[in-house]
């Protein structure tokens, strides 16, 4: 059994701190927005949750094709985890930007922006994947199907963005870009650090979840091997792998 | 025209409140998560005491059987001694989730 604590305190401590790095420059560094002065701010951690999320869910798909390939039962809990993860970053970027949106736009939500329309989609495919596990009662066939669902999830993400990218009419504005940045100096250099704090966040908030499972998982054997099959009650239906 | 287009910069004192409102939103999400978190952990922290307590009801016993090997004290659940009638050094039955305690496979 891997641990997953292994790491887990310095990586706190390294998200913490560059969390707090971002926050003094976003509040006490980068220059207020010519067009949406003091606003803009919401920038700096809208976009990294929605990016961050975007990637974990690709990640997830990633340890999904690990699962398929493989047969090994511990990379489904690994892509149920970044998936679990994402969405709730997911989750946070959406609000976020609803409150942008509102102080900017008048309107807590747009439907004719692209971005903003493909990104709920992409949201609520992904809310529909912990439901599809609970409805699969054996675990075998419900970490493969959830497999195969995490894959094309994963894939969609990407042709996603592109097909957004390609869209002529938006609303939201487009500040990166493929032939790099549209910022200046200073606030590329904190949205930068915001995104390094929020990735890290995310994947310390993944391996801390990922030690919790597995301690569980292995008290559960221990609890097993200690009093014998009969005396442990069966696991009930849950949607997170048993392993 | 785009809506950014028409919407004018906010003055700070209307839009700090929609900035602390994102990041607040930011920082609850990230409470809640660990405030399930820390209900998990209660729960698995009473699980080990669970565990613990089991581990040394069932090495009691085993000290127990070693005392006397002719006693069935490692097996609450058995009959009566077949040979005596007796069954005075059955031992209390368990709390919970005890009945194999004399299990040799474990």
């Amino acid at each position: 059994m891997p641990t997953y604590g292994k790491g887990l305190r310095g990586l706190s401590i390294l998200t913490f701190v560059t969390i707090a790095v971002a926050l003094i420059l976003v509040f006490f560094y980068v220059p207020l927005d010519a067009t949406q002065g003091f606003i803009q701010k919401i920038f700096y951690i809208h976009v990294p949750l929605a990016i961050v999320s975007l990637c974990g869910f690709v990640f997830g798909g990633v340890l999904a094709v690990m699962h398929l390939r493989t047969g090994d039962r511990r990379y489904d809990l690994r892509s149920y985890v970044a998936i679990h993860m994402a969405l709730i970053f997911g989750v946070a970027a959406l609000l976020a930007g609803s409150i942008w949106a509102k102080a900017s736009w008048g309107h807590w939500w747009v439907w004719n922006d692209p971005t903003l329309v493909s990104y709920l989609i992409v949201l609520l495919m992904f809310a529909t994947y912990t439901p599809l596990r609970f409805s699969i009662e054996d675990p075998e066939r419900q970490a493969r199907y959830a497999s195969v669902f995490a894959i094309v999830g994963g894939a969609f993400v990407p042709l996603n963005f592109i097909a957004v990218r390609a869209a002529q009419e938006y609303v939201h504005p487009r500040v990166l870009t493929l032939t790099g940045s549209n910022l200046p100096g200073p606030m590329l250099l904190t949205f930068l650090v915001s995104l390094l704090g929020i990735t890290l966040l995310y994947i310390t908030l993944w391996k801390y979840e990922m030690a919790a499972k597995n301690t569980r998982i292995q008290m559960r054997a221990l609890r097993r091997r200690l009093l014998g099959d009969d005396d442990i009650s069966p696991l009930q239906r849950s949607a997170a792998p048993s392993l | 025209m785009t809506l950014l287009g028409i919407a004018p910069a906010l003055p700070l004192h209307a839009a700090g409140k929609y900035v602390a409102g994102a990041y607040i939103v930011f920082v609850l999400v990230i409470l809640i998560y660990v405030a399930i978190m820390a209900v998990r952990l209660g729960r698995m922290e009473r699980q080990l005491v669970e565990l613990n307590r089991d581990l040394e009801r069932r090495d009691q016993a085993a000290t127990e059987q070693d005392r006397d090997p002719g006693s069935t004290s490692a097996e609450p659940e058995s009959e009566p001694d077949a040979a005596t009638g007796s069954d005075a050094h059955r031992e209390p039955a368990p709390v919970s989730g005890s009945g194999r305690l004399g299990d040799s496979s474990l």
